[in-house]
């Protein structure tokens, strides 16, 4: 076959790159706003400012999904998009695909924003969105996927870079992890209940909470890492027989890390020891794209001193490596369980956050707006002065939060001589962080500061300008006709071939829930009973309200956690928890076993005002429960959704739910006339203590039975 | 914690999946010439014209 060559003209679609890259840069300013927001309250409670809207609870989950989805799902689709069309030498496959996905995933963006805001979500940290926006975030990536893997297809470059296939692999593995874990039953508009529950679907959900970061946070960096680095320093890969190496192992080992996030807790204990085993076999490619992208840079150090994009690569690639040796050895049990529910959690995902991923997004920033807007960076003062400020605030937020979860972690399991707990009441760990969350809240205003800074820099520079689509003259090889099967397979046939695989695995999917639905759930212990219909709106309350982001339900296999909060949680009891609330973090106490512990009178002061139950606390007020009225017509739905869920119901329950509601709002509401309170059974607030109250008892109708 | 046998399948698929992608790419040649995509990708395109 000879091989000669010829010159096309190809003209990228840049402008598409530039809205990605405007997104970017404002939707991280909002996200770390609220982020800033977030860390006020936590330092400051009365910044809640008794608002729903603007609750903790609600508010952390708003962060989380800008920074995340916001911030770098649309630095991401800048980067890939500029850079994919360059390694491929052929323009994005449609413009409408293209359209369509940069504006529906801003109004996806801004619908989920209000959704949050208002309260609607599924209580699944990092997939909160309801089931509509889900549709609509499948729908988008799909299209997303299509166009990505269309310009694949008509490349002019027959061999894909080391970049692309990180782009591919991020593409599919997100949209398998998106599908599966937000698999519903839906209630409402923006209602709806997991069909995995209890331990089930804490699996499922760090499989998909691990593998979001693994293939939203990672994959894709390692993919833009790949192609700007070696740009911006003039240099090859170090090795590039090692980016495909680390390439494959770790898109291989990091599905299993999941189970990291459950590690004490009722998942099977070889489930368990499988996550940490493979979270800890993870540093190795890990460490192969740090070091080949730091390697990269070799003879071009004394540039760095001077160039802040690659003062911004230095970090990213610093913080990388330090994230990925930092969450192998909090996967370790024996570490995890001081680590597990502190702040040191919050510390290990900011330095991932902030380090690597902001630091890759600010050095391509920098990168593409010269290019984009075809003229130089305005100020490269202000970019030196962004990367000390953001490396500054980065330090400032991460070793507080170190301090405080360490801190945190030891002192609920301190113990005196006498064998028991020396910090027997939670509030007085809390305390003892107070001044450590002032400090983050610096760190993470100086990196926010740094933030506007670059959107500034990036404005200016952009003034005056339009960005122009680059018209490029390639030299490709001349078109040569495919012989084998193999060769034929590639060019479109590999569009379908990649669209078949995620048809394959959602037929999968298909195939499985309704088997797995039909299995009778046979709890093994038969006090375990399912969530009365008051207790079902009270549970519906508790996760509208975001409660998960401060409180645990799940206590560890611990002897000293086992003396702070009884006896550790079983398997068994969360059967009917659709979705399971064991959260990540101990802001606030368990509440695993918080049922009959407090009087009903106590519960009600304590989301009136937590301060009056609780002198010192951080947590909002809720004064809204006590006014707002349940909405009875919806509870018959949502004992049938459970009901289909597989949660026996009795046919009288399901027939006349508000009968069986109000016959029990009434013990509570008699109970508070006692001490003076008066209030409707369809008040809020008598749902909640409703399901507070229920919480963790089965167990103890367990010892009872077994005593008989 | 029947979710496993539903894991173990998709682990299974994925992992058939990669296999694939990996026997495709070894196939199509992807490996042959490793040292020449690492340094072409340096180059910048020729502009044509600006629109």
């Amino acid at each position: 076959m000879s091989q000669s060559h010829e010159t096309l003209t190809v003209t990228y679609d840049d402008r598409s790159a530039a809205q990605f890259l405007w997104a970017t840069l404002i939707w991280g300013v909002i996200g770390m706003l609220v982020g800033a927001l977030a860390a006020l309250q936590l330092a400051f409670w009365p910044a809640n400012g008794d608002i729903p809207w603007l609750t903790f609870g609600r508010i952390r989950p708003l962060h989380t999904a800008a920074v995340i989805f916001a911030f770098a799902g649309n630095a991401i689709f800048a980067g890939m998009y500029y850079s994919l069309q360059r390694l491929c030498k052929a323009r994005l496959w449609s413009d409408a695909l293209t359209k369509i996905h940069f504006w529906g995933w801003q109004i996806i963006i801004l619908v989920s924003a209000l959704s949050l805001m208002t309260g609607h979500t599924q209580g699944k940290e990092y997939a909160e969105m309801e089931w509509t926006i889900d549709i609509a975030i499948a729908i988008v990536w799909v299209i997303m996927g299509i166009n990505v893997f269309g310009t694949v297809a008509v490349r002019r470059v027959k061999h894909l870079y080391v970049a692309i296939w990180f782009y591919l692999a991020s593409i599919i593995t997100i949209a398998m992890l998106h599908i599966v874990n937000n698999l519903a039953i839906p209630v409402g508009a923006f209602k709806s209940y997991s069909i995995f529950a209890g331990v089930q679907d804490a699996l499922v959900q760090w499989w998909y909470g691990h593998n979001a970061v693994g293939f939203l946070l990672t994959t894709p960096f390692l993919g833009l890492m790949y192609y700007y680095v070696p740009k911006c320093v003039g240099k090859p890969v170090y090795s590039y027989r090692l980016s495909i190496l680390h390439f494959w192992s770790l898109i291989f080992i990091y599905i299993w890390a999941g189970p990291h996030h459950l590690l004490y807790t009722s998942l099977p204990e070889w489930a368990q020891s499988l996550g940490m085993v493979f979270s800890l076999a993870l540093l190795a490619p890990s460490w192969g794209g740090m070091i080949n992208g730091l390697l990269t840079m070799r003879g071009a150090w004394n540039r760095v001193r001077e160039e802040p994009i690659l003062k911004f690569f230095v970090l990213a690639l610093t913080f990388y490596g330090m994230s990925t040796f930092e969450g192998p050895l909090l996967s370790i049990k024996s570490i995890n369980l001081i680590s597990h529910y502190t702040d040191w959690t919050i510390a290990h995902v900011h330095s991932g956050a902030l380090g690597w991923v902001g630091g890759m997004i600010f050095g391509m920033t920098y990168y593409l707006a010269p290019k984009l807007f075809g003229r130089p960076l305005y100020s490269q003062r202000l970019a030196n002065t962004h990367f000390w400020i953001a490396t500054i605030g980065l330090l400032l937020y991460v070793s507080s939060m170190w301090t405080a979860g360490v801190t945190q972690g030891l002192m609920w399991m301190a113990t005196t001589d006498d064998g028991l707990l020396k910090y027997p009441q939670f509030m007085e760990t809390v305390l003892a962080l107070k001044p450590l969350f002032w400090v983050r809240l610096l760190g993470g205003s100086l990196y926010l500061i740094g933030a506007v800074i670059c959107l500034y820099n990036v404005y200016m520079t952009s003034r005056g300008r339009t960005v122009a689509d680059e018209t490029v003259a390639v030299e490709v090889e001349r078109h040569i006709q495919a012989r084998t099967l193999h060769e034929r397979l590639e060019g479109h046939a590999f569009t379908l071939s990649a669209l078949a695989l995620v048809a394959v695995l959602i037929g999968g999917v298909a195939e499985f829930v309704p088997a797995l639905l039909m299995e009778t759930k046979v709890p093994t212990v038969t006090s375990v009973r399912p969530y009365t219909p008051l207790e079902l709106e009270g549970r519906d309350i508790y996760l509208r309200e975001g409660c998960y982001n401060c409180h645990s339900q799940s206590v560890r296999v611990y002897q000293k956690e086992e003396m702070r909060y009884g006896p550790h949680s079983k398997a068994y009891e969360f059967v009917y928890d659709h979705p399971f609330q064991w959260g990540s973090k101990r802001t606030g106490p368990d509440l695993h076993r918080v049922g009959g512990k407090y009087p009903d009178l106590w519960h009600y002061k304590h989301m009136m005002d937590p301060r009056m139950t609780s002198p010192g606390s951080i947590m909002p007020s809720y004064p809204w429960l006590l006014e707002n009225k349940v909405d009875l017509s919806m509870l018959e739905p949502k004992v049938k959704a459970m009901k289909m869920l597989g949660v026996p119901y009795d046919p009288d329950t399901i027939a006349d739910p508000k009968t069986a509601y109000n016959k029990q709002a009434m013990k509570i509401v008699t109970s508070l006339s006692k001490d003076g309170i008066l209030i409707p059974t369809d008040s809020e607030i008598i749902a909640m203590i409703a399901y507070l109250q229920k919480l963790g008892t089965d167990h103890q109708a367990e010892q009872k039975e077994a005593a008989k | 914690m029947e979710i496993l046998y539903f894991l173990i399948f998709l682990s299974f698929v994925m992992a058939m999946g990669g296999l694939a992608a990996f026997l495709w790419a070894n196939q199509s040649g992807q490996f042959r010439d490793l040292r020449r995509p690492a340094e072409e990708m340096l180059f910048e395109d020729r502009p044509k014209s600006s629109q």
